[in-house]
C-alpha cells in the first residue's frame, strides 16, 4: 500500500505519457472505427427519431420532421398495420432462433466429434463434405432450394415414393404446431376459436403467436442449418484438437465410458467455444435477411417476414427510413439482451470462485 | 487524463467534421441552380428495364434526341430502381430523367423530388385520363406516363380448341367466364391462373362497380358490397378449382404457368407478349377484353411515368427530352420494339390499328382504373395482397374491412 503511494506520481506521469503515445498509435484505427462504425450508428439512431422520407438532409435543422419516439410507439403501442407486421416478424424470427440455434449447434458438435475421431477413415474427405455448404453462397443455395421444394419438385418426388404427399412448401403459410395438432384431430386450424382466438398481444392473436414456424419457414430453417453447421463444425473441430490429450488419457485410466468422457471431460473443455458458437448462431439468426430476400420476401402470409427484412422494406421499399432505423435498433437491443442472458447462463461458476480464492 | 479527454474530443470533432463534409452535397436551397450556359448539356436517364429490347429501344430514342438537340444523353439501367433512386435523392444528385414507379410516385412528389412539368408538354390531354389522374399530385400533373398497358384475358388457343370450345364461347360475363374455366380445367390444366394480387383481382372489383379508393384517392372505399361481391365470385372459382393462384401451380408468375400450358387462361397485360416471345415462342394465344361484371366492363391500367428531378441542373432540357420520348412517333417505335402500348391516345389508336391482336391491352377511357398512388398505400396494399393469398378459405368481408382500416390510417397520416 505504502509503496504504491511512494511510486504514485512517477508512475502516473510515465503512464500518462504512455497514454498519449498509446492514443496516438491507435488514433488511425479509432478514427476509422469512429467514422465508419460509431458515427453511422449514431446517425441511424437520430434517423430513428425522425419522420424522414429520404429526400432531404436529416442532419440540418428546419427541414427535418422530428417525431421523438413516434416510430417506436407505432411498433409497440399503436394499433395498426405497422405493429401487426412487426409483431409477426418478431414471432417468425423467435421461432427461427428457437429451432436454429440448438439444432445447428447440436449438428455441428456431432459432426465435429465424428470427424475428430482418429480412427475414422477418409476424415479429410468428410470434413470437406460437411464444410462445403458453408462455402457456397446463400443466394445460390436458396435459388436451388426454391426448385427442390416446389410443389412438384424433387423433395416431393422423393416423398411420393413413400406414399406421402408433400405440401407446396413455399406457398404453405400454416404453422407447424397447428398442422400437427390438426392432424391429430385436437384442434381445427382453419377455424380457431375460444381463448386463443379472442386474446391478442401486439395486434396478433394468441393463436397466431403459438402457431410455430410455418411450413415455408421450416424449409428456410432446414437450409440455414444445413449451410451454417459446417462453419460451426470447423470451430468445434479446432477446439476439440486443443483438448489436452493428457486429460482424456487420465480419464481413460480412471475407466470412464465414452458418454462420461463426453459429458465430463470434452464438453467442459469446449465451454468457451460453445459460448462463441451459440453467440454467433444467435446473432446470425436474429439478422437473417438474404434467404428471406431470395426465397419469398415475407410470403406466404408474412410467415417468412423477419425484422431485418421488414427494416429494409420499410426503409427502401416504402421510404419510411425512420421506422426502418427504429426496427434496426430494436433488433440491436434484442440481440444484446439475448447475448447477455446467454452469457449469464453459460458463465463458469466454479472457475470464478476459485480464481477469487487464489487472489 | 486531461490529455486523453482532449484527444478523444479532438477525434470526435474530426469525425464530425468529416461527416459534415460528406453531407454537404445536400442542396439546401429551395431551387436547384440551372445550367443555362448555352452549348451542349449532359443528361442522365435512369430506367428500370424489362429486358434488352426495352433498353435498346430507350437507347435508340435517346440517340435520336441527341442527334436532334445536340445534347448528350446517358442511359443507365438500374438493378434496384427504388433503392437506387432513393439513394440518389438522399445524396442530392439524382439523374435528370428517370422512371417513376406508380407505388413510389406519391413519396417522391410529396418529398418535392419531382419537377411538375405536366403543363409544359404539348397536347397533354391526349394522354389516357385514368393514368393522368394517377400521376396528379395536389391538382398538378407531375409527370406523364411513358406507356400504358391494361389487363386482358389471355387464352391459350390450343387448349381452348382441345376442350371443344370455339370463338363463340369467348366469355363476356362472369358466369360465362366461370363456365369456360370449369370446362377447361382437367388433368394438369387449370382454367384460369392469375396472381393473388389486387393488381389482378382488383379488375373484378372494378367490374362489380367497386375499387380500393374513390376517384381522387382521398377516401378509402374498400369495405363495400361491390368489392365483397367481386371477391366472393373469385372465391367461388377458387373453391371449385377452376381458378388457382400462380404459386399453387408451381409458377413464379401467371405468365409462366400460362406458357408451360398449366393454365388455359390468364389475366395479364402487354408485358406478357415479350415474355411469351422470349420463353415460350411456340404457344399460340389470343387476347380478349376482360369479361364484364355486374357493373359493366372494367380493367386496370399500369405504367411508369417519366420523372424529372427537381434537383436537376438541366430541367429545361430534361423536359424537352421527355417531350421527345413521349411524342406519338417515339411511342409507336417503343411499341414495335417491346410491345409497350402508347400512352397518347392518338398514338395508341394508330398502333392498335396496325396490331389489332393487342386491342384488349390498349383499353383506355371508361372502366379503366389506374394504379393507386396515394402516399403510404404501398404497405397497405402489400398486406391486402398477402391476405388475398388465403382468399380461398378466408372471409372476403374481413379482408376488405382490414384493407379499409389500414387504408384509412394511411390516408390520415398524409393529412
Amino acid at each position: 500500500m505504502s509503496r504504491a503511494v511512494e511510486t504514485g506520481p512517477r508512475r502516473s506521469r510515465r503512464s500518462g505519457r504512455q497514454g498519449v503515445w498509446g492514443w496516438l498509435f491507435v488514433s488511425p484505427a479509432t478514427l476509422v472505427l469512429g467514422l465508419f462504425l460509431l458515427l453511422p450508428i449514431l446517425m441511424a439512431l437520430w434517423v430513428s427519431l425522425l419522420h424522414w422520407d429520404g429526400q432531404s438532409d436529416p442532419f440540418t435543422g428546419g427541414e427535418t420532421d422530428f417525431v421523438g419516439l413516434d416510430n417506436y410507439r407505432e411498433l409497440f403501442t399503436r394499433d395498426g398495420l405497422d405493429r401487426t407486421l412487426f409483431a409477426t416478424s418478431l414471432r417468425n424470427n423467435a421461432y427461427y432462433v428457437l429451432f436454429f440455434v440448438p439444432l445447428a449447434t447440436g449438428l455441428a458438435l456431432t459432426l465435429a466429434l465424428v470427424v475428430n475421431q482418429r480412427l475414422l477413415r477418409g476424415r479429410g474427405a468428410l470434413r470437406t463434405t460437411f464444410y462445403f455448404p458453408s462455402v457456397t453462397s446463400t443466394v445460390a443455395v436458396s435459388t436451388v432450394f426454391l426448385f427442390l421444394f416446389q410443389g412438384s419438385g424433387a423433395v416431393n418426388g422423393v416423398l411420393s415414393w413413400f406414399g406421402m404427399k408433400g405440401p407446396n412448401w413455399f406457398a404453405d403459410a400454416r404453422g407447424v404446431v397447428w398442422v400437427v395438432l390438426g392432424g391429430l384431430g385436437l384442434v381445427d386450424p382453419d377455424h380457431p376459436s375460444g381463448l386463443l382466438a379472442e386474446h391478442d398481444f401486439l395486434g396478433l392473436s394468441w393463436f397466431e403467436w403459438l402457431s410455430g414456424p410455418s411450413v415455408a419457414m421450416c424449409t428456410l430453417l432446414f437450409l440455414a442449418i444445413w449451410t451454417s453447421s459446417g462453419t460451426f463444425m470447423l470451430i468445434f473441430l479446432a477446439a476439440l484438437q486443443d483438448v489436452p490429450r493428457e486429460l482424456e488419457e487420465a480419464a481413460a485410466l480412471d475407466g470412464v465410458t465414452r458418454r462420461q468422457m463426453l459429458w465430463h471431460v470434452t464438453l467442459p473443455a469446449l465451454r468457451p467455444v460453445l459460448f462463441l458458437v451459440l453467440t454467433l448462431a444467435l446473432i446470425g439468426s436474429w439478422q437473417v435477411f438474404d434467404m428471406v430476400y431470395v426465397m419469398g420476401q415475407g410470403a406466404p402470409g408474412n410467415t417468412t417476414l423477419t425484422p431485418a427484412f421488414l427494416s429494409y422494406q420499410s426503409g427502401f421499399g416504402e421510404a419510411d427510413y425512420g421506422q426502418g432505423a427504429a426496427i434496426a435498433f430494436i433488433l440491436f437491443a434484442i440481440i444484446l439482451l439475448c447475448t447477455g442472458a446467454q452469457r449469464l447462463l453459460l458463465r463458469e461458476r466454479t472457475a470464478r470462485t476459485s480464481r477469487k480464492a487464489v487472489r | 487524463m486531461r490529455t486523453r479527454r482532449a484527444l478523444t474530443a479532438a477525434a470526435c470533432g474530426m469525425a464530425l467534421l468529416a461527416a459534415a463534409g460528406c453531407g454537404s452535397s445536400y442542396d439546401d436551397e429551395a431551387d436547384a441552380p440551372q445550367d443555362e450556359g448555352g452549348g451542349s448539356q449532359k443528361l442522365t436517364v435512369l430506367i428500370a428495364t424489362s429486358g434488352e429490347a426495352e433498353t435498346a429501344a430507350v437507347q435508340a430514342a435517346a440517340d435520336a434526341y441527341e442527334a436532334e438537340s445536340g445534347n448528350t444523353v446517358e442511359v443507365q439501367v438500374a438493378q434496384d430502381m427504388n433503392q437506387q433512386l432513393g439513394q440518389a435523392f438522399a445524396g442530392g444528385e439524382p439523374p435528370d430523367v428517370f422512371y417513376v414507379d406508380s407505388s413510389q410516385f406519391a413519396n417522391y412528389a410529396h418529398g418535392g423530388s419531382l419537377y411538375p412539368y405536366g403543363d409544359e408538354i404539348t397536347d397533354v390531354d391526349d394522354f389516357s385520363p385514368s393514368l393522368r389522374q394517377s400521376f396528379t399530385y395536389e391538382d398538378q400533373l407531375v409527370c406523364v406516363p411513358k406507356d400504358t398497358s391494361s389487363l386482358g384475358l389471355v387464352v391459350n388457343t390450343g387448349l381452348w380448341q382441345e376442350a371443344g370450345l370455339t370463338e363463340a364461347d369467348y366469355p363476356t360475363t362472369w358466369d360465362e367466364l366461370s363456365a369456360v374455366a370449369a370446362q377447361l380445367t382437367g388433368g394438369d390444366v387449370t382454367g384460369l391462373v392469375t396472381s393473388n394480387e389486387y393488381q389482378r383481382l382488383g379488375a373484378f372489383m372494378k367490374q362489380a362497380g367497386g375499387w380500393v379508393t374513390d376517384e381522387t384517392q382521398t377516401e378509402v372505399t374498400a369495405a363495400s358490397p361491390e368489392n365483397t361481391e367481386a371477391l366472393e365470385f373469385v372465391q367461388g372459382m377458387l373453391a371449385d378449382g377452376s381458378m388457382r393462384f400462380a404459386a399453387d401451380v408451381d409458377a413464379g408468375w401467371a405468365g409462366e404457368a400460362f406458357g408451360k400450358g398449366r393454365a388455359a387462361m390468364t389475366i395479364e397485360g402487354s408485358w406478357l407478349a415479350g415474355a411469351m416471345e422470349l420463353d415460350f415462342p411456340d404457344i399460340a394465344y389470343t387476347v380478349l377484353p376482360l369479361p364484364e361484371g355486374p357493373a359493366g366492363p372494367g380493367t386496370l391500367a399500369f405504367t411508369n411515368c417519366w420523372g424529372v428531378a427537381q434537383d436537376s441542373a438541366h430541367r429545361e432540357s430534361a423536359v424537352e427530352l421527355v417531350e421527345f420520348l413521349t411524342q406519338g412517333e417515339q411511342q409507336i417505335a417503343m411499341g414495335e420494339a417491346f410491345g409497350a402500348i402508347p400512352s397518347r391516345q392518338s398514338a395508341a389508336a394508330e398502333y392498335l390499328a396496325a396490331h389489332p391482336e393487342d386491342e384488349a391491352w390498349g383499353a383506355s377511357g371508361e372502366g379503366v382504373q389506374g394504379p393507386v398512388t396515394a402516399r403510404g398505400f404501398d404497405r397497405v396494399l402489400a398486406q391486402f395482397n398477402t391476405d388475398l393469398e388465403s382468399l380461398r378459405t378466408g372471409d372476403p368481408e374481413a379482408i376488405l374491412s382490414d384493407l379499409q382500416r389500414y387504408g384509412e390510417a394511411a390516408l390520415e397520416e398524409n393529412q
